[in-house]
């Protein structure tokens, strides 16, 4: 599905991401999960062409992503942040429906679709006329999800998706999401610092620090076999004061 | 389909439309047949004069118009080199002085040989002579027996107020002393206004004066002969461009009866009609060409409501076409601005630095590239709309956050489509704040464009600050000030329709 080959990104001099390989399976949901700064967002923003990568290469389905084709690529990934990133002068529908009017879809597919991402996600049929400001955080990220989903991507990249939810809106919303992504069986990358969550969705888990990647492999692996003391550490820290908003 | 590209380009169309109807009936009423441009100066007796040449010329059926209070003598002489005016009435003196300066011109023939190796054509002196002059109260004057300035020196007991710049002045009141041997030494500087008084409350005894000045009436003054010739000669006469001589034949031989046919009493009452009893200058010029060649004339002064309507127009052309222009360069400036920082910060700058230059400095500016009217002032008003517009558009996309810049990136919708769908629109409001701002700065600032004969409601804040008459100064201010109102309340409204609706409602806070 995507393979990353030595890709690698500084800022300002400062190095952000290590060379690094990964592979993401088809079917199946990869966690990038890590202290705050070491990489996994950078990671995420590589492979849907928001940042370029220095040196190495990112192929979707045995394809380069590059300058020129990034555009046609991204129309087959959804990306989803932390805050929804809607556009407030737009209605929920307006943002979702997007990319499919402006690729022309006529109007009978639109609303088909909306209807089923409607059901899909749990979200209000009449709230689809409402504006981003008119939304709760959970509505706002159901949209967002929406607006990734459209096109019927092959990949559904998402970045914290839960990180800015209070924790009864985020459990609920945590569990829908596994559903959804259960039930659409397409490649996921999701990235968050919450192991817990990670445990939650990830099939594979890869846990980085200081833009390198660590340990990747299956939660429990990670727990019985670390490849790093940081990994225990890693995973004992947010375990030990409470379970908040963690594992359901 | 998008809503905000279409209302916007809708409301474009529209503006367009209706600033072409606007501008087509100006430029059918003004620039139709090429009439004989009449220029003056920035003075009631000038624009009188100025009048006289219109009605008389118009008196042969030639057309004519009057391109009034343009300014001083070097911006009528320059229109008048560069053909922008025909005709306009000149001093000797400031012939000699201003315009001729780095030559030697000692006598009338000098200066008319000099100036026809610039296609520029004298009439004949006109009359009167208008240089500075001694004044005393005709009763004063008449109880001692006082015609002429030598007649001073057997009267040391006179007390003397000058104006400042006659004290200072060598061809002034030192020199003037020192020609005819006057004996009185403590002569007073002060302002020219308060020197009228003080010789009407006889606190002062003789004054300086201009020897046409409106005032001379109004106080029943005596002007004193200058028996010695001391000072330069100022008489008034007609430069023109030698081509009129086959473009306006009849008009100008009908100028040309104004030879020697203007004394000053004759001029003074006219100054003092315009001046002090406020007959519209029109009116002035149309009764002294009745009176002295019995030329039916048919002068009408135009209503107020014609007046503004005329001016509204000329000042809506002035604001439109130049916000037009701004709005046109200013957006797609602000937007490349926004997208590539290092042209951002050097247009940034530049327009900046457009926006320090003083707006009278700035009209000035544009004579020598698009000469005298509306045009200059329309390339003043452009560049000085461009600051608000840029900074408002870089700063409106600037403010859109990283997230729903990403987000449009990431969902695969192109430059073009994000910047139409997504981008211009989040900075509608601000775009349009800056839109506005332009707006109404501009409105304030086309009053000065009448400076530069371009029209609109400067024109009456002119001849109302010439005349000293507040009521002309309002005639302008009142409509300018209600049309910068207007523009604000249109632009609220321009808002409404523009800013799309999910930007003006407030959060709802947490509801589920």
């Amino acid at each position: 599905m995507i393979e990353l080959r030595g890709v690698n990104k500084s800022f300002a001099g400062a190095q952000a991401l290590a060379p690094t390989d990964l592979q993401i399976e088809a079917g199946r949901t990869t966690v990038l999960i890590g202290p705050s700064g070491c990489g996994k967002s950078t990671l995420l923003r590589l492979i849907i062409g928001l940042i370029r990568s220095d040196s190495g290469h990112v192929s979707f389905e045995g394809e380069e992503l590059t300058q020129s084709n990034a555009m046609q690529l991204r129309r087959r990934m959804g990306y989803v942040i932390q805050d929804g990133g809607l556009f407030p002068h737009l209605t929920a529908e307006g943002n979702v429906a997007l990319m499919a009017r402006y690729l022309g879809w006529d109007e009978l597919r639109v609303s088909e679709r909306l209807h089923d991402l409607v059901a899909l996600t749990r979200f209000p049929e009449d709230g689809l006329l409402r504006y981003p400001a008119q939304l709760s955080g959970g509505q706002k990220q159901r949209v967002s999800l929406m607006r990734a989903l459209m096109l019927d991507p092959e990949l559904l990249l998402l970045d914290e998706p839960l990180g800015a939810l209070d924790p009864m809106v985020r459990a609920d919303l945590q569990s829908d999401l596994r559903t959804i992504f259960q039930d659409l069986g397409k490649a996921v990358v999701l990235v968050t610092h919450d192991i817990g969550e990670a445990a939650y969705f990830g099939d594979d888990i890869v846990l980085m620090r200081a833009g390198t990647i660590v340990q990747q492999g299956a939660f429990a692996e990670l727990m019985d076999h670390p490849a790093d003391p940081f990994v225990t550490q890693f995973i004992n820290a947010q375990r030990r004061p409470s379970l908040e908003g963690g594992i359901a | 389909m998008n809503l905000f590209s279409v209302r916007l380009s809708s409301t474009i169309r529209s503006v367009l439309s209706l600033l072409f109807v606007i501008l087509s009936s100006f430029s059918t009423t003004a620039f139709a047949q090429s009439p004989l441009k009449v220029g003056s100066k920035k003075f009631t007796e000038s624009v009188v004069l100025g009048e006289v040449i219109v009605q008389l010329a118009q008196s042969t059926g030639t057309p004519a118009e009057h391109l009034q209070e343009m300014g001083g003598t070097r911006i009528l002489w320059n229109a008048l080199l560069e053909g922008e005016i025909d005709i306009y009435p000149e001093y000797t003196g400031t012939i000699a002085q201003e315009i001729l300066s780095g030559e030697k011109v000692d006598d009338v023939e000098s200066m008319r040989h000099a100036l026809a190796k610039r296609d520029i054509l004298v009439s004949a002196p006109l009359g009167f002579n208008n240089t500075y002059a001694i004044g005393m109260r005709e009763e004063v004057a008449a109880r001692l027996g006082i015609e002429k300035i030598s007649d001073l020196r057997v009267h040391p007991e006179l007390r003397f107020g000058f104006s400042n710049e006659f004290m200072d002045r060598a061809d002034g009141w030192p020199g003037l002393r020192e020609r005819y041997g006057l004996p009185h030494e403590d002569a007073k500087g002060l302002d020219h206004d308060l020197a009228y008084r003080a010789l009407e409350g006889n606190s002062l005894d003789a004054m300086d004066l201009y020897s046409t000045d409106a005032e001379i009436r109004y106080y029943g003054l005596r002007v004193l002969v200058d028996d010695l010739g001391y000072f330069p000669e100022y008489k008034v006469l007609l430069l023109y461009r030698a081509d009129l001589e086959t473009r306006f034949s009849v008009a100008l031989a009908a100028l040309k009866r104004l030879e020697g046919q203007v004394p000053a009493t004759e001029m003074v009452a006219m100054n003092a009609r315009a001046k002090l009893d406020k007959v519209p200058s029109g009116q002035v010029a149309a009764d002294f060409l009745r009176a002295k060649f019995n030329t039916a004339v048919d002068y009408k002064e135009k209503t107020l409501i014609t007046r503004l309507i005329e001016r509204t127009g000329e000042h809506m052309v002035l604001v439109g076409l130049s916000l037009l222009a701004a709005i046109l360069l200013a957006v797609p400036l602000g937007v490349a601005s926004a997208r590539y920082p290092n042209l951002g910060q050097l247009v940034l700058g530049a327009v900046g630095i457009i926006q320090t230059i003083p707006a009278l400095a700035l009209l000035v500016l544009m004579i020598p590239l698009l000469g005298i009217g509306a045009p200059a002032a329309i390339a003043a008003l452009f560049l000085y709309s461009l600051l608000p517009i840029v900074r408002n558009t870089h700063a409106g996309l600037r403010d859109i956050s990283v997230q729903v810049r990403e987000s449009a990136e990431a969902l695969g919708l192109p430059d073009g489509a994000r910047l139409r769908q997504i981008e211009l629109p989040l900075a509608a409001r601000s775009i349009l704040a800056g839109i506005k701002t332009s707006a109404v700065i501009n409105v304030g600032f086309a009053t000065l464009g009448a400076l530069i004969a371009a029209g609109g409601y400067g024109q009456p804040i002119l001849t109302g600050i010439r005349l000293d008459d507040t009521g002309l100064i309002l005639e302008g201010a009142l409509p300018a000030a209600l049309l910068a109102l207007v523009v604000q309340g249109a632009f609220e409204l321009v808002e409404r329709l523009l800013v799309p609706k999910g930007l003006r409602i407030e959060p709802e806070g947490e509801t589920r």
